[in-house]
């Protein structure tokens, strides 16, 4: 690079927004802690002569039915990011919206789910588990919806807009990051009981 | 609004009027207001290395009265229960309030000037970082005053921390007060990973980076994926003590092997995340002193990450003496053995530097130099524990005490020293005095080996680690005196040391720009360096922009006193991260008091917590969020800036 060649910059590179970089790292040591919750989820399991899961396997179709719905949010998510690099914030706005109502719905099918349970945090091992890391998802799903609401309301408001959807592109990363750990979650506590 | 702002080439003359604007538009407010909001990286990274440093010295204080204890057989200076407290508060204080916060403080207040940038990637989670680290060592020493402290040693084994056994909220304490300084670590990770991709100077490609920031990137890069292991840890434990889990809970089918695995998953990484960057400062003021460059810059940075990456598969030769499969224990045997080579080829690196060059024997170069030879010794003892059959003899016993105080006094005490007399000038605007930091020098050396080296036969002759007191004829009278008297020689070190200090930021000569003839950028800034560090953007070069002309290996000219111009409002430069080319001017946040407030909220969360307050849980959570968001709302003053 020579001194004449020095080019011009732009003020914002939407593509490389330090935010963009720094949600990165923050799944990168979430995703980490999940991994450490089924790391001492398996070491139990596996080392225990309690009958696991002590009521049987678990039923499936709620449970399904979460997944089905979380999952789908997550591309409504995705569709309400590219509307908004398409300039159409209302549609945008509207998408993300929805993924939300799924993300609620999530939430009250999964307390449902919790209140169906016979057993509790404290009655044995698996329900000190199956609790905990239910939990610890349930939390970042209510996180994940909080940073949707808050971008979405920014893009109604105008400060998210096609070239600057920083802030919308990094709460959709971190919602598709809280739904593929769901699918770890989902495996381990209702599939894998059934293999 | 993508405003194609055509970043201006130009100089900056010292005295003009622009420079007047750029310093109006970086300080701080004067004054309470300035102190509380401010997110100059320098002010933070002293604040670091300040409040490091004090714990630095409480946790030394712990020391001198266990030492006390254990001067001679059977003393009962304290209690039983008031020793254990001292040994695990002295332990945690030392590793986590001290060994990586004043690392931390070196980095943040250097990476940016050695960097050729104005401030950190995140201004404001760098001021957040570090008020929850303050507020978590204050939690952490909450219980102290009541007798009440953590008292399980700093890992915390289960059962005896779990419910049963430990019954006051002494763990509570340990437990929840270590949660909340993983978010202040982890924040700080965070930090230093994005300013490395993001914010080199133009020109800085990865070759050309400063050799100390490899180790602060590779303990950042640890840091994200160890610290989650040990957070849970404790919260597992926490629910475990408070709301009847069973994870550790033996009678239940708990394991308590889960919180060693989970606890030196982070435990060794952390080893190494609290020497890395220690190494780094050695590797970066070394060869100042031997004036020549560090010989095998590339070795050096590669095998720092190797071991970094090394680190993460050694946790279980914490484990040896737990019956686990001896196919495991060879296996990580193996792998412990094997992370003595790329900290060998650090310290080849070392002498050779120093052989190949002609030192010149300042104080910072006695620090240096005294620290290759506290690590070889370290390193020797390491490899010597990571032979399984010897560590089953020389498990819990003062021999590992020894080991490992080589290693942590060794490879972070005396580097950080050295480097705070080497940056000396750069913090304060002043010299220290060369008398005292030699009589510091020679008196922490003599008193640190005098200290430490009989724990090695201490532990040979099988004094057991933590006991209380000894019956005088088991033959460690003599060892154990010595041990006491060479900690106080130690401690007196320290204390010459923070005379020289404060002696010098009052009294010493005002410090030229570059003091010691240095290649790298923070030498380019005035001493001290102002609120926007650089004038205009810099451009990189070399490997060491300051010493081009004179080194044969001179690949390219760096150009500093003329570069990009950004003074609309706060601006630095972001780069690419592979070849650092110019990509997009970064608009820097302003002052804010939000960090600050979301730090308190969250605490007080902690308090809430610890105390089964859940309306105070409920209400700080909800203004913890609130501030967040408060934080992070879009600020339209700065595009407008930016348009006009």
């Amino acid at each position: 690079m020579s001194e004449s060649m020095l080019p011009t910059v732009p003020v914002r590179n939407e593509a490389r927004l330090s935010g963009w970089f720094g949600m990165w790292t923050l799944i990168a040591t979430e995703a980490s802690l999940f991994v450490y919750l089924l790391f001492s989820y398996y070491y139990l399991k596996l080392q225990t002569d309690q009958p696991w899961p002590p009521e049987g396997p678990p039923r499936l179709l709620l449970s399904s039915v979460n997944t089905f719905l979380l999952l789908t949010s997550s591309l409504f998510v995705y569709f309400g990011e590219r509307k908004l690099k398409q300039d159409r914030k209302k549609a945008a706005v509207a998408l993300i919206a929805i993924a939300i109502a799924f993300g609620t719905a999530f939430v009250l099918i999964q307390l449902k789910e919790w209140s169906r349970k016979s057993f509790s945090i404290s009655t044995h091992l698996y329900g000190s588990l199956y609790f905990t890391i239910t939990g610890f998802h349930l939390l970042h799903v209510v996180l994940g919806m909080g940073m949707l609401a808050v971008v979405s309301a920014w893009t109604a408001m105008g400060y998210c807009t096609k070239s600057e959807h920083g802030p919308v592109s990094a709460a959709a990363l971190y919602w598709h990051f809280v739904d593929a750990v769901w699918i770890f979650i989902f495996g381990t506590f209702f599939i894998v009981p059934y293999l | 609004m993508a405003e194609a702002q055509a970043a201006q080439i130009g100089s900056i003359v010292p005295g003009s009027p622009e420079e007047k604007r750029l310093h109006e538009i970086w300080e701080a407010e004067p004054g309470w207001r300035g102190w509380l909001s401010t997110t100059d990286h320098k002010s933070i990274g002293l604040r670091y290395l300040f409040t490091a440093f004090f714990f630095l010295i409480a946790g030394g204080i712990e020391a001198l009265i266990i030492r006390l204890q254990l001067a001679r057989p059977n003393l009962s200076l304290v209690t039983p229960e008031q020793y254990a407290q001292l040994f695990t508060m002295h332990g945690l204080t030392m590793i986590f309030l001290y060994a990586l916060p004043i690392l931390s403080g070196f980095s943040n207040y250097l990476w940016p000037l050695v960097l050729g940038s104005r401030d950190m990637a995140f201004p404001r989670l760098n001021a957040f970082s570090y008020w929850i680290f303050i507020f978590a060592g204050a939690f952490l020493y909450a219980s102290f005053p009541l007798g009440q402290a953590p008292n399980d040693g700093w890992f915390n084994y289960v059962p005896f921390s779990g419910p049963v056994y430990n019954v006051g909220p002494n763990i509570d304490v340990y437990a929840l007060g270590m949660v909340l300084l993983g978010l202040s670590t982890t924040a700080g990770a965070v930090n230093f990973v994005v300013t490395f991709l993001r914010l080199r100077a133009p020109g800085m490609s990865i070759p050309r980076v400063p050799i100390m920031t490899w180790g602060t990137l590779a303990a950042s890069f640890g840091n994200l994926f160890a610290v989650p292991a040990v957070s849970l840890a404790f919260f597992l434990l926490w629910l475990d003590r408070n709301f009847g889990t069973h994870f550790f809970d033996i009678a239940h089918d708990g394991k308590a092997l889960l919180w060693q695995h989970l606890f030196w998953i982070f435990g060794h990484p952390w080893v190494y995340v609290i020497v890395l960057p220690a190494m780094g400062i050695v590797s970066m003021g070394l060869p100042t002193f031997c004036r020549r460059p560090l010989v095998g810059y590339m070795p050096v940075a590669l095998s720092t990450v190797a071991t970094m990456l090394l680190g993460f598969e050694v946790w279980v030769h914490h484990m040896f003496a737990t019956g686990l499969p001896s196919l495991s224990l060879s296996f990580f045997g193996a792998a412990s053995m094997i992370i003595s080579i790329p900290s060998a080829v650090a310290t080849f690196a070392w002498i050779a530097t120093i052989w190949l060059g002609r030192p010149v024997f300042k104080v910072p170069f006695l620090f240096f130099a005294g620290f290759i030879i506290l690590f070889v010794i370290g390193g020797v003892s390491g490899v010597m524990t990571a032979a399984v059959p010897l560590d089953l003899q020389l498990n819990d016993t003062y021999f590992v005490v020894a080991h490992l105080h080589y290693v942590l006094l060794g490879i972070n005490v005396f580097p950080v020293v050295g480097g705070i007399y080497y940056w000396f000038p750069k913090f304060s605007g002043r010299m220290n005095s060369e008398k005292l930091g030699r009589l510091a020098f020679w008196i922490m050396f003599i008193g640190f080996n005098l200290g430490f080296f009989p724990m090695h036969i201490a532990g040979l002759l099988g004094m057991p680690r933590r006991i209380y007191t000894y019956p005088p004829n088991m033959g460690w009278d003599t060892v154990n005196m010595v041990t006491t008297a060479g900690s106080f020689l130690f401690a007196l070190g320290v204390l010459v040391f923070v005379i020289d200090v404060f002696y010098s930021i009052y009294k010493g000569a005002k410090a030229p720009i570059n003091p010691w003839d240095a290649p790298s950028l923070e030498w380019t800034t005035p001493s001290p360096p102002p609120p926007y560090n650089f004038a205009v953007i810099p451009f990189v070069g070399s490997r060491y922009p300051l010493w081009e002309g004179r080194l044969a290996e001179a690949e390219g000219r760096s150009r500093l006193d003329e570069g990009y111009l950004l003074m609309n409002g706060r601006e630095t430069l972001g780069t690419t991260a592979m070849h650092a080319e110019p990509d997009a001017i970064l608009k820097m946040p302003a002052d804010s008091y939000f960090p600050l407030v979301a730090s308190i909220f969250i605490s007080a969360l902690f308090v809430a917590l610890l105390l089964h307050a859940l309306i105070m849980a409920i209400t700080t959570v909800a203004l913890g969020l609130l501030s967040l968001v408060g934080w992070l709302w879009p600020r339209p003053v700065l595009r407008m800036e930016a348009a006009a």
